[in-house]
This record gives C-alpha cells, structure tokens and sequence, in this order.
C-alpha cells in the first residue's frame, strides 16, 4: 500500500517470483531455444537452425495427429459441456442447500483419486470380456470392441474432465440473479426456453471457461489416447512422449510442445474474447 | 402459485425427478471406476471382471512384497511432504502479496503464481526434464521436487489468499498502531488468522502431489515415485495391483483431503489465536 520496497514485504513476494522464474518461466523459455538445436550422433548440440521446424512441419503425420488432437479435444469439450449441465443445472436449481453442499464434496473426491488408476478402471469396464460385454452378453449381445476405439478415449476425457467442468458451471450458476429467472417465468417464459434465453447467457462466461478447461485437459493429456484408445490414432501428446522417452529427439519433442502452447494460447483467446463478448455494454 | 393448474404441476414433477435421476446417472458414471477400483482390488481374478471370483488379498500381498513398490512409496511421501511445505510457503507468501500490495506488474506477478496447472503436463514436463537436465538436476527426487512445487505452490497460494480474503485488512493496521512491527503483526494477526488454510494447502498440496505422475515419469529418472510406478504397472503387465495401489492412495489422499476439509471449515479458528498468544 505504502512503501513499495522493504525487506519485509520482499521476503514474501520474491520466493515465489524467483522459484517459477527459475522453474516455471526458464524451463518453458529454453523449449523454444531447444526446438532450433540440431541432434548428431544421438547428441544434442545448441544451435540455430530451423531443421527441427522443417522436419516436423513437413510429416503429414504430424498435422494428420494434429488434425485428429484438435478435433477430438474440441469434440470432449462440446462433448463434456453438454453432458454435464443438466447435471450442474440440477445441482444448482432443484437440490436443497445441505444436498448441493454433497454434491459439491462427491464431485471434489475425484481430483484425489488416481487418474491412472480410474483409466485402469475402465479398462476393467470396455475389454473384451469386460464387466459390459458381459452385461450385454446377459441379453445376447456382443461382445463388442470396446477398448482401443475413440469412443474408450472420449470416456477417459470425460473422467478427467467430467468433474471440474460440472464444478465450474455450477460456479457459473450459483451467481446467476434468481430474480431474472422468476422474472422469465412470470412472463410466461416456458422451461426449456428460459434455460436458454435466460440460464445459459447468464451463465455464458463460466459455461466457455468450463469447456475451455475441459479443451486444454483433453488436448494435452497422453494417458487416454494409450491405455483406451489403443494409441490410434496417434495425438500430439503421444508424439511427444514418444519422442521423448526413445532417443534423443527432444528438439523436435520441443517443436511439438510449442505448437501445442501456441494452439492452447489461441484457442484460451478466442474462447475468453467469446465469453466477455458484449459484456461491456 | 395458486393460478398454477395441476397439470403444469405435475410435468413440473416429472422434470425433477428425471433431473434427479440425471444428478444420480452422473455421479454413478464419474464413481464407477473409483469403485470398481476399490471392488477388484480384493478380488482374486487375474482379468477382473463379472462374475466376482475369491475375496483375496493376494494383491495387496503382491504390491506389499514388492520392493520396488516400497521404493516408490518412500520417494512419494519424501517428495510429498516436501512439496508440502515448500509450495505451502510461496503460496502463502504470494497470496500475502496480493493482499496487502499493489505494485506496477502485479497482474504478471500474479499470472505467475497462479498459470503452472493451466499447461499441460506432457509440455511441463519435457520443458523441465530438458531444462533441468541442463542445469544438472533431473532423475532424482529433488528435480521431481522442484517440478512438484511449480504446479502445487498456485493451489497453496488461492486457498490462501481465499482466507485472507474473509480478514478485515484494518486488522493488520491495528496492530501497528499498537506498536507492533510488522514482523509481530505478521506473527500474531495474520499467521494466526491464516493458520486453517495454511494446513489445508499443505495437505492440499500434499495431496496433489502424491497424484501426479506425468511430470514425475519425465524428470525422475531412476526414483520412480508411486504414481510413476502404477504408469509403469500400466506399460507391463496390467495387474490388479494396480487396483491395490489405487485403493490405499485414495485412502491416503483422502484423509489428507478430509483433515483439510476439517481445517478450512472448523470453527473457533478466529476465538483461538487469541488464546495462543496469552501464554
């Protein structure tokens, strides 16, 4: 408030400054001088030069991968967003306060479980002679492949997603002007369409964060993709583990990781330019 | 209300019980493998799957009998507990920051304190393996450390700064004008009022850490913590084990997360600092 610069308030503010100036900024800061080193002799050098950006820009497999990231995220995002608000809208408008206090704590156990060990899970559920080929066995069906397909990979972006997305849209409604709501049904505004003309505008920025989020999880998670989706196809974020855990090709991992930073940051624009549109009148 | 006909009524009904049943569909669909996790893990079949076969503890036998899963176990806690306090520290020193200060580049000061977990960990982590392995810090614990904080620390830093927030900033100036440093002022009013949700970010943190295991699996090398262990689980062999591991870090986790939760809720956090002083 008053004196900018004393010992005092340094020791608080600089840990923090330095640590992720040091571990954050650094490490993210050498990915783009990396991404122009050359590799020799299973060697990497420090260099400048632009090979690794040919290199990786001329496969067609890496736009062919990038194509099918993009759109599979995109997809997990509208996917996600529209599966879990009627979820987040009935948690919000049709349980008591103690009920939404649960719901909000259920939907909190999921960030502390495992990841790993939920994928391994549904595994379990989708093989072959799973828990749901068995059901569906019960009724004469199947089995069918369920594992190793995109929809297994949409359900493992779902279990990541799935949880944060319905909590960010709950937030969104939570602050919603109830007397806008009653407002709509006085004026005889039916169910469905204050939900639309009313809920969904006013809920408009979290709704666009919430699958904004559920975008950039989906986009650079490699966990799903393998163990359900089989790894085919192929998504940037298998490239670079790829990459990077056999040989020493990590100046072209560095290439994959920037592009995907630089997609992220576009896509984090657009969607934030969206939310806030018209917001200022 | 009144002008209300029972026929809107009883559509109205309609629409919350399927509403409810959705509530119910969701959360049956987002616990079914947390479950079914805990349910095979004590289940004797090699391929888990219906029918149920023995009630068996033979993998937890298994995982218990695996060295490598004890080694993995001592590094987790280790960097854990570490990450902990560490990221425990800058966050809190960050959120006093943005409590009490206003300075030019505090929007790119606070940017910083809280992007890490909005990058993707396949990106952090090759960014930190190249980078540290530069400066001759990767494959050991430490290096999953340093990683560890940089996620963590913004987790510390807003459940924090959400606790300052329900504080009355005259507080601090009170006591100044009683004659107290800032150092004592820091000491008896602030830390004290903090206190809850700086435990809490340390179990938070904590607790975060224990999970991750895609930056661990990039930098750690040789000092595979437990997460990194259960990916490796995943690679080879898929066992049940993986279920047992699951099982007893969710108990883990979820202690740590319930301790928190105790922490950031629990009364009498205002009446007892006080008190604490008074000796």
């Amino acid at each position: 408030m008053r004196r900018s610069l004393t010992l005092y308030g340094l020791t608080f503010s600089l840990p923090l400054l330095i640590w992720q100036l040091l571990f954050f900024v650094f490490p993210l800061v050498f990915l783009v001088a990396l991404s122009f080193w050359t590799v020799k002799n299973f060697r990497m050098q420090p260099d400048i030069d632009a090979v690794n950006w040919v290199t990786m820009y001329g496969r067609p497999l890496f736009w062919q991968a990038y194509g099918i990231t993009f759109a599979m995220s995109a997809a997990a995002a509208a996917l996600v967003s529209a599966l879990a608000f009627p979820c987040s809208y009935a948690i919000a408008f049709k349980l008591s306060e103690t009920g939404r206090r649960w719901a909000v704590f259920l939907m909190v156990i999921p960030f502390f479980t495992s990841y790993l060990v939920r994928v391994y899970s549904w595994q379990i559920f989708l093989s072959d002679a799973g828990i749901i080929n068995v059901m569906l066995g019960w009724v004469g069906l199947g089995p069918y492949g369920l594992l190793n397909t995109v929809g297994a990979t949409m359900i493992g972006y779902l279990t990541l997603t799935f949880p944060l997305v319905v909590l960010l849209q709950l937030f969104s409604l939570a602050f919603i002007d109830r007397t806008l709501i009653e407002a709509a049904h006085n004026l005889r505004c039916g169910r469905l369409r204050t939900v639309f003309a009313v809920i969904i505008p006013s809920a408009r920025v979290g709704l666009v964060i919430a699958a904004l989020f559920a975008f950039i999880l989906s986009f650079g998670d490699f966990v799903s993709p393998i163990y359900l989706g089989g790894g085919d196809p192929t998504t940037l974020s298998i490239l670079i583990t790829d990459t990077t855990k056999s040989g020493q090709q990590w100046p072209r991992a560095a290439v994959i990781a920037l592009t995907m930073i630089g997609t992220l940051m576009a896509v984090a624009f657009a969607a934030v330019r969206f939310a806030y549109k018209g917001r200022t009148k | 209300m009144s002008d209300k006909d029972t026929a809107s009524i009883n559509r109205n009904r309609a629409v919350d019980v399927a509403l409810l049943a959705y509530i119910v569909l969701s959360y049956a669909f987002v616990f079914a493998p947390i479950a079914a996790s805990f349910v095979f893990s004590f289940n004797s079949d090699r391929f888990p799957s219906i029918p149920l076969g023995q009630f068996s503890l033979e993998w937890y036998r298994a995982v218990a009998s695996d060295p490598l899963v004890w080694q993995g176990l001592r590094n987790t806690l280790f960097v854990g507990v570490i990450v902990g306090v560490v990221a425990t520290a800058l966050g809190f020193g960050a959120a006093y920051t943005d409590f009490r200060y206003r300075f030019f580049g505090k929007q790119v000061y606070l940017a910083l304190a809280l992007l890490p977990p909005t990058i993707p960990v396949v990106i952090l982590g090759l960014a930190m393996l190249a980078y540290l392995s530069r400066i001759n810090l990767s494959g050991n614990a430490l290096s999953v450390i340093i990683a560890h904080v940089v996620i963590c620390a913004p987790f510390a830093m807003a459940i924090i700064r959400l606790r300052l927030s329900q504080m009355d900033p005259d507080l601090e100036a009170a006591a100044w004008n009683l004659g107290a440093s800032e150092w004592a002022a820091m000491r008896h009013v602030i830390i004290p009022f903090a206190k809850p949700a700086i435990f809490g970010a340390l179990f938070i943190t904590m607790a975060v850490s224990f999970d991750e295991f895609a930056i661990a699996w990039f930098v750690s090398g040789l000092n595979e913590t437990l997460p990194v262990k259960v990916l490796g689980f995943l690679q080879g062999q898929v066992s049940p084990r993986i279920n047992a591991i699951g099982t007893f870090v969710f108990v883990t986790s979820m202690t740590l997360v319930i301790l928190a939760q105790i922490l950031l809720t629990g009364r009498g956090a205002k009446a007892r600092p006080g008190a604490d002083e008074q000796e």
